[in-house]
């Protein structure tokens, strides 16, 4: 065991790992926090907190971490290397780790074009291949990037995002590979809802023995409304949402639409279960986190297991 | 080559409105490649400035002078005949160009008529796309030709990322996405083995991180 993670615990066991993510609040609610992360407890080995998700302004991921975890619950530390440079990555891994945050999530983050400061500067003085080679440099060298020794190394279970979906798709394979080579540790992929695509790819992840150097949580979001589902499909950088999909969520009356997109996350989880490289769920129901414990109950995925 | 374009005249025109006789210089090099401040470009905002006064009731005198090359002090150096005739110098050269002139007449106001936008080239008829950031330690060699420092929005060196859609970028259908590019490129090279090599973390020293950059050749200083 590299790291305290329960997430590695779980996942170094064979059971079916399940994550899923809160957004902190756009302000100073403690309570938000708290009433989001409390819903979670007890059908996730792991909470992300999202880092100023689609590029708006919101409480940090560190803070918001801090306090699930005095909560007793196991936070992801989200970290986009838009918003920092090296050294402000690691510090608040240091501080993230110091508060027993031993999780984390390394990205580039959306570009800063969508979100509510379009006139910021972008950082990217790292990219997310390159925050996954430092954040193992400093747990397994105890190094900082810049090569200077660490008195007691930050021992962070490492993870990063993958999407199946954008192009060029016969890339997205070798992209995976690039973040393993850099020492990834458990991925999460974008939300699927295009199984046959995931599984192509999957296939491919395991043709090339990948599958056993890297934890493979897949992605899902339930979706609400049929409206959202257009709406990822058109709005939504490299979401991949099938036409069927939109008919069947069109299809029920608008009452019924929660329950029917409850019902295909709860179809795809199981169909996914089965697929050979799946090592658990990530479940992101964006401001719909009441409904997580239901969706892990119905995929026959509790309890979760005590490591 | 340096890419500018015309700053909105009325910017250009609140910047001298309180002068009445200005030198306008113009640069032969970059700017009059892109059509935006060379000799032509001189007298064109010659006129539309002396136009713009006369409606005010007020008179404009403008020199046009368009000098070989305004980064350079020796060509500046022409403007000194002609400085102590004008209250003002309105400059149509990239960023560089006004500064040398600003450090040459240390007593007289110099104001930009253009904003400098990039290093690029030319794709087309009056189109230039950006293709250089000068990061001081090129990796072109790395990326098949195609420079994801100045052609990926997020400057990822080991991209694409995941907001790469159908060789587009993912914040505009307008922008290539340059690791879609890239990849395309080390195919035709037949080097896609190359793709999974990862770039190591940049140093950004030789860049615009460092401080402002000089160049000191030991040979040709005299």
């Amino acid at each position: 065991m590299k790291t305290e993670s329960v997430l590695e615990k779980v996942l170094a066991s064979g059971q079916l790992a399940v994550t899923s993510e809160c957004g902190p609040p756009r302000g100073a609610q403690m309570n938000k926090v708290k009433e989001k992360a409390e819903m979670l407890r007890g059908c996730v080995d792991g909470i992300n907190v999202t880092d100023n998700q689609t590029a708006m302004v919101r409480m940090s991921s560190l803070s918001a971490c801090i306090i699930i975890k005095q909560m007793g619950l196991d936070p992801i530390l989200q970290m986009v290397t838009r918003d920092r440079n090296r050294l402000a990555m690691q510090s608040d891994i240091i501080g993230a780790y110091t508060h027993g945050i031993n999780t984390m999530l390394c990205l580039s983050g959306d570009h800063i074009h969508f979100g509510d400061h379009p006139m910021a500067t972008n950082v990217y003085d790292l990219d997310s291949v390159q925050a996954i080679q430092m954040v193992k440099k400093m747990r397994d060298e105890g190094k900082f990037q810049g090569g200077e020794d660490i008195n007691t190394p930050p021992k962070m279970f490492i993870g990063a995002a993958a999407n199946p979906f954008a192009d060029p798709f016969e890339l997205r394979v070798a992209r995976l590979a690039k973040k393993v080579k850099a020492g990834v540790n458990f991925i999460q992929t974008q939300c699927i809802y295009n199984l046959d695509k995931f599984e192509t790819w999957m296939k491919g992840v395991c043709d090339r023995g990948l599958d056993e150097k890297v934890s493979i949580l897949a992605g899902i979001t339930p979706m609400k409304t049929a409206g959202m589902a257009k709406y990822m499909k058109n709005r939504v950088p490299g979401m991949d949402v099938p036409d069927e999909l939109i008919k069947r969520m069109s299809g029920v009356p608008k009452e019924k639409m929660a329950e029917e997109g409850i019902k295909i996350a709860v179809e795809s989880i199981e169909r996914l279960k089965e697929v050979k490289g799946v090592a658990g769920f990530h479940i992101m129901a964006i401001e719909w986190e009441q409904k997580v414990h239901e969706i892990v109950e119905r995929a026959g995925l509790l309890p979760r297991p005590q490591v | 080559m340096i890419t500018a374009e015309r700053k909105p005249m009325e910017e250009i025109l609140d910047y001298i409105s309180p002068f009445q006789r200005i030198i306008l210089v113009g640069c032969n090099e970059c700017v009059t490649v892109c059509a935006a401040g060379g000799r032509k470009e001189v007298g064109l905002l010659s006129s539309a400035l002396q136009m713009a006064f006369m409606k005010d009731g007020k008179t404009l005198s403008v020199n046009e002078i368009t000098l070989e090359r305004q980064c350079d002090p020796e060509y500046v150096e022409e403007l000194v005949a002609h400085i102590s005739q004008a209250d003002a110098v309105l400059s149509m050269a990239c960023g560089c160009g006004v500064q040398e002139i600003a450090k040459r007449f240390p007593q007289k106001p110099v104001f930009p008529a253009l904003n400098t936008k990039f290093m690029g080239a030319s794709e087309s008829q009056g189109v230039w796309s950006e293709r250089c950031k000068g990061c001081g330690d090129c990796i072109l060699g790395l990326t098949g030709g195609i420079c994801p420092v100045a052609r990926c929005s997020k400057r990822i060196m080991n991209g694409p990322c995941g907001g790469s859609t159908n060789g587009k970028c993912e914040i505009s259908p307008d922008v290539d996405c340059a690791w879609y590019l890239i990849w395309e490129r080390l195919k035709a090279l037949g080097q896609e083995d190359k793709y999974e090599d990862i770039i190591e973390a940049k140093d950004w020293r030789p860049s615009w991180h460092g401080g402002p950059r000089k160049i000191i050749r030991e040979d040709l200083v005299e």
